[in-house]
């Protein structure tokens, strides 16, 4: 290391009050922000999970649909009309809508039910238990073993329950890629299946599932589905408009940035105050050594290495917290939502940086003022 | 004869300006050689902090020049200004401004670590001025835990680790009591002065005035007298 960042570093860590206060600052303060932004990442990462876990490249909508959950049926002809555009390969209807089943137990229980198309079962999820074909089996439905499982009485193959004055089998128990966001059990049938059983409207197909013949297809299949009145989105496009429903829409983007706004003030707060008194104190220090003959840009470095190490290893440690956190809740809690992201990360890590800049910048401005005549004259 | 370490001719600085304008220095003149200790002496207010500044390239005057070894430095840019203090100035400062979170070898390595030394090489050397002082067995302290005689002679050795021509004292007595002092002074006069060094002292401690070689006297930012060792 450097000589001179070598004293920085001494007059930094040896000062042990300071320093702490400082870490003490910048952690909790990237603690909060990663805590806040990977809680915002998990529900924005869960309420798209459907169109995650179903894994289809095109998903043709009623552009009204904000989210996944709140579907707008549509006529069957939009599906023949979609089959009919130049670059489809095929299509496929999607059911997706909410339902009570009646556990063994006598207790009712909300569920999202999934109708895959009897033909191809496009989105069928990847079985723990059981055999995909079963789904075609009298009653048959496949059970989801995700964090909601336990709701339904941890069901096994050949359980029983009943939907819409309907029986229901458990045929199979299927991964979740990634788990909903309500805290309900989702449960996989076929279409035909979902739309006899449940109370349904006139037009049954929630979504269509498009899979193109090549990506350059996809502008002329978006732009033919317009012209039918609806919106055809890529999967990426579909969970960019969930998210940005829960971010703009919902009120909870602006509580969670809120949040990260006050989380970035108390760390500037509590380090840009630290950092200041630390400056102050060994302001006539710095005067010294500017006498002694240390130049501006090395008086400079000095601070903004005490500044960028603070940061970094509040940076490190706050980051260490929070994953140990959402770690330990994950374990005890399985439907803790939070995921930590490298946009949470770098949101946070650009926040420390303005910390470190500003924090640096108030004492650079002091200590380049300060004419080491004052030293002498006291 | 003594080779000359600095010549100041017409020196003059003033604060403030129009009604609030204050005279700190009016137009001083003096010559100090290599070799030789000069003390500036004066009451408080009489200019010689302001002074001793000019003379070291820390206060830019408002007129007159300052000569170091026939190098007028107020000519300087502040980086060459800045390499001029660390290679040919040694403070020593009234409050001694040694960094308490450094041990006491550490703080006199720090000229030696501006140089760009390696940090190692620099505890070393620093440990050979320690011992020249006296204080080789407090190397691992902090300042802090050495008295104010010891402090003196950390700041000292950390002016003279440089090896600079000049050294330049404020008031190096004030802190300490009287004994202290002279023990300082003669150790300085016997140990730090030699012919390829000059040390000006600024002080108004009498009590030190019988090792100087020659006393400038100051008042209100005039020479008024100047005496030479008897």
């Amino acid at each position: 290391m450097n000589g001179i960042l070598r004293i920085a570093f001494k007059l930094l860590v040896n000062d042990r009050g300071k320093f702490t206060a400082l870490l003490v600052g910048i952690t909790f303060a990237v603690f909060l922000m990663v805590m806040m932004t990977s809680m915002f990442a998990g529900i924005l990462s869960r309420s798209s999970s459907t169109v995650t876990n179903i894994g289809a490249k095109m998903w043709v909508l009623d552009p009204a649909v904000n989210n996944v959950s709140s579907s707008i049926p549509m006529p069957d002809y939009v599906q023949d009309a979609v089959r009919s555009i130049d670059g489809v390969r095929y299509a496929v209807p999607l059911y997706s809508g909410g339902a009570l089943i009646k556990l063994k137990n006598g207790v009712y229980q909300a569920v999202t039910v999934i109708g895959l198309d009897d033909a191809s079962l496009f989105g069928r999820p990847e079985l723990i238990e059981g055999k995909i074909e079963d789904i075609y089996a009298e009653n048959g439905f496949i059970v989801v073993q995700d964090a909601e499982i336990t709701k339904l009485g941890n069901p096994r193959i050949g359980t029983e329950f009943e939907i819409n004055d309907h029986k229901g089998v458990v045929v199979g128990i299927a991964k979740a890629n990634i788990s909903g966001l309500f805290g309900i059990p989702t449960l996989y049938t076929t279409f035909n299946r979902a739309i006899s059983y449940l109370p349904s409207t006139r037009f049954t197909a929630s979504y269509i599932l498009v899979e193109p013949k090549s990506k350059s297809d996809i502008p002329h299949i978006k732009q033919e589905v317009n012209k039918l009145g609806y919106q055809a989105l890529t999967d990426d496009e579909f969970i960019q408009k969930i998210s940005n429903f829960y971010k703009y829409q919902t009120g909870l983007g602006i509580n969670v940035m809120l949040m990260t706004a006050i989380s970035f003030i108390v760390g500037l707060s509590i380090s840009g105050q630290t950092f200041y008194t630390f400056i102050l104190e060994n302001l006539e220090k710095f005067g010294a050594l500017k006498a002694i003959g240390a130049k501006g840009h090395e008086l400079v470095s000095m601070i903004l290495f005490q500044a960028g190490f603070t940061a970094f290893l509040g940076y490190g440690l706050g980051v260490g917290l929070a994953s140990l956190i959402i770690m330990s809740a994950k374990l005890r809690m399985p439907d803790y939502a939070a995921q930590i992201t490298n946009l949470n990360l770098g949101i946070a890590f650009v926040m420390v940086l303005i910390i470190a800049g500003i924090s640096s910048y108030i004492g650079i401005r002091r200590v380049i003022r300060i004419e080491p005549f004052d030293i002498f004259r006291g | 004869m003594a080779s000359l370490a600095i010549k100041a001719t017409n020196l003059a600085k003033w604060f403030g300006e129009g009604d609030a304008r204050t005279m700190a220095v009016k137009s001083v003149s003096f010559e100090a050689s290599f070799g030789e200790l000069l003390y500036i002496v004066g009451p408080s207010g009489s200019g010689k902090t302001t002074l001793l500044s000019m003379i070291s390239g820390i206060l830019k005057p408002n007129s007159g020049t300052v000569l170091v070894e026939d190098r007028d430095i107020w000519m300087m840019e502040s980086d060459e200004l800045a390499d001029f203090r660390l290679n040919k100035i040694g403070f020593v400062f009234q409050d001694y401004h040694l960094f308490p979170r450094l041990t006491t070898v550490e703080n006199v390595a720090i000229p030696l670590i501006l140089k760009k030394n390696d940090w190692n090489q620099s505890l070393k050397v620093a440990s050979e001025y320690l011992k020249i002082v006296g204080l080789e067995q407090r190397a691992a302290l902090p300042p802090v835990k050495l008295s104010g005689g010891e402090q003196q002679r950390v700041a000292i050795a950390r002016a003279i680790a440089s090896r600079p021509d000049i050294l330049i004292f404020d008031e190096p007595t004030a802190s300490l009591d009287g004994d202290t002092g002279r023990k300082i002074l003669e150790f300085v006069r016997e140990h730090i002065l030699n012919e390829t060094r000059c040390i000006i002292i600024v002080t108004h401690d009498s009590r030190i005035f019988e090792y100087a070689h020659r006393i400038i006297r100051m008042e209100d930012g005039r020479i008024i007298g100047e005496e030479h060792e008897k």
